[in-house]
């Protein structure tokens, strides 16, 4: 059964059209790759799957049910900035998933179970290769840092699905490829579904199974926001295999933000 | 030649520069006394440093003949414990409130245009209702301090909280957080620090509702004294006593901000990026 499934999806805003007749299933296991222009409405499709915004027409399901509209630990979600809490020490973040699971009344563990959380949250910052920074807070780490600490707080859940939006984005190349083997090893290992929007072509191709194009079919030149965006190329990738060559030298030149990454 | 905003003075031309103010105003008052005694000898507008000191030392370890105590300790004693009741008692207002209305929409649409009209109300003209409610006791005093500043605090914390990014907010909600668990666990620590700040900022506006329900009715206190001498001039006792409260303002914000600093790491750290 598909995990995500949108059929015939529209997202307006009053009489601004973001998003028009978006049809999509993905599979559970897929990693899911989304690139489009510049505000285009990707993250207000990812705003959907967390259950932020409704669509205003169409359907929505997750694991053949209708989306919650609200957000919850069925999914992930890893955000460019802001996804981890500034008040909370690297450990702290991690352990509030469990906190919050675990004690509903005062969201704080004590003893014994602490301990096991405590362990558990270790885990996840080793797996991420945090150890060292568990006592930093998320200020005195690199932006890189901060974001893997992002992904172990979202995974401490085991969610169905990993929802990130341009996740890194904000980050230098070099430190780019690090959590790219790091999301893919996750990935792998972990056998989860994850949906990740990208203004890099060159890592949606990398990173996932399927890479999805949002684009406008319509143009109204006097009313810009008439026609919203749809999925316009929905190309399944092998890991490893160079498929850039399937879209269009024009769709790819416009897309392309990073062109020279390629030879580097 | 450097421009003007691009000179920074050293550390000890630094504290000089901050110290000049302090001793211009001094050696004007030191002048402007010494010439008006020099005119008449028993001028008490404008007492010499000598008298102050004496007066001072007079008030801080005299028994007052009339109830036994020492005047300056106990007015501190009963004007701190007013003011910290009322401060600690906004704090805790205006971090439940505050942090609720910031986060629930439905609260922040119940509360938000009542707290905002009962924040027009000037809280002096209010004062006498107060003395007819609670009496002239301790409680109105308190109640004043309370009304006074507890409006601002507690819509400063809403606009904190309200100011979370919703990143943070969504990703407590894929965490599994409840409402309650959220403004357990995120909204009330990051606005903690905030509500120090807040507190700094109207404790100004604390001593001067202190001193305003003093000077109406009371039987102690540093406001009360003040105004009570002020019958026969006796500017020997206030201009210590409001040198003073002055001392203990500037120690009560030094005190705030340290623990600020002290309790919030993550805070500061956070700031300076
Ligand atoms: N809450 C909102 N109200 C009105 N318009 C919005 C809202 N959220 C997004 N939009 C509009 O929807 C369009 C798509 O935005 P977004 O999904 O953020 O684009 P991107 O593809 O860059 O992530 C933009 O034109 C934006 O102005
Ligand atoms: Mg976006």
């Amino acid at each position: 059964m598909n995990i995500i499934e949108a059929r015939g999806l529209w997202k307006e805003y009053g009489c601004d059209t973001v998003l028009e007749d978006v049809y999509l299933s993905v599979a559970p296991g897929d990693f899911v790759t989304v690139v489009g222009a510049s505000g285009c409405g990707k993250s207000t499709f990812l705003r959907m799957l967390l259950g932020e915004e409704t669509p205003t027409r169409g359907q929505l399901r997750l694991d053949g049910a209708p989306m919650p509209d609200e957000p919850g630990p069925d999914r992930g979600v890893v955000f460019q900035r802001y996804s981890v809490f500034p008040h909370l020490t690297a450990l702290g973040n991690v352990l509030l998933a469990e906190e919050l699971a675990r004690a509903p009344l005062i969201a704080r563990l004590l003893g014994r179970p602490r301990r096991d959380a405590l362990a558990r949250a270790r885990e996840m910052l080793e797996r991420v290769g945090l150890t060292n920074a568990a006592h930093k807070y998320p200020s005195q780490l690199s932006g890189g840092m901060q974001q893997r600490l992002a992904i172990a707080q979202a995974l401490m859940k085991n969610p169905r699905v990993l929802l990130l939006d341009e996740p890194f984005g904000a980050l230098d190349p070099g430190i780019r490829k690090d959590m790219h083997a790091l999301i893919l090893e996750l990935w792998e290992r972990l056998d989860i579904t994850i949906f990740m929007v990208t203004h890099d072509l060159k890592e949606g191709f990398d990173l996932g199974t399927r890479l999805l194009v949002f684009d406008k079919v319509r143009h109204d030149p006097h009313a810009p926001g008439a026609y919203g965006a749809t999925i316009t190329y929905d190309i399944p990738l092998e890991h490893g295999a160079r498929a850039a060559e399937r879209l269009p030298a024009s769709v790819r030149s416009e897309l392309s933000s990073t062109p020279d990454e390629e030879s580097a | 030649m450097k421009r003007l905003i691009n000179q920074r003075p050293g550390r000890v031309l630094g504290s000089t520069l901050a110290l000049l103010p302090f001793a211009l105003v001094l050696l004007a008052y030191v002048a402007a006394s010494a010439a008006r005694l020099a005119d008449n000898p028993d001028d008490k507008l404008l007492p010499s440093l000598m008298t102050m000191a004496d007066a001072l030392v007079r008030l801080a370890t005299e028994p007052s003949r009339r109830t036994g105590e020492i005047l300056l300790w106990a007015d501190t004693a009963a004007s701190l414990a007013r003011l910290l009741t009322g401060v600690a008692i906004s704090m805790m207002l205006a971090l439940a409130v505050g942090t609720a209305t910031g986060l629930i929409p439905y609260l922040r649409r119940t509360l938000s245009p009542f707290l905002a009209a009962l924040a027009m109300i000037p809280p002096l003209a209010i004062l006498p209702i107060l003395f007819i409610a609670f009496g002239v006791g301790e409680l109105s005093k308190v109640v004043l301090i309370v009304f006074g500043i507890l409006p601002f605090m507690m819509r400063d914390l809403q606009q904190r909280v309200e100011e979370i990014p919703g990143e943070q907010i969504v990703k407590a909600q894929t965490l599994g957080g409840s409402t309650w668990q959220i403004l357990l666990r995120v909204a009330i620590p990051q606005t903690l620090p905030r509500l120090f700040d807040a507190t700094r900022l109207s404790l100004g506006a604390a001593w001067l509702f202190l001193i305003a329900a003093e000077a109406i009715a009371a039987e102690q206190g540093l406001g009360y004294r003040i105004f009570l001498v002020r019958r026969y001039l006796d500017m020997q006792t206030i201009l210590p006593y409001v040198a003073w409260i002055t001392l203990l303002a500037f120690t009560l914000n030094g005190l705030l901000r340290r623990l600020n600093y002290w309790l919030f790491p993550w805070y500061a750290t956070g700031r300076a990026k």
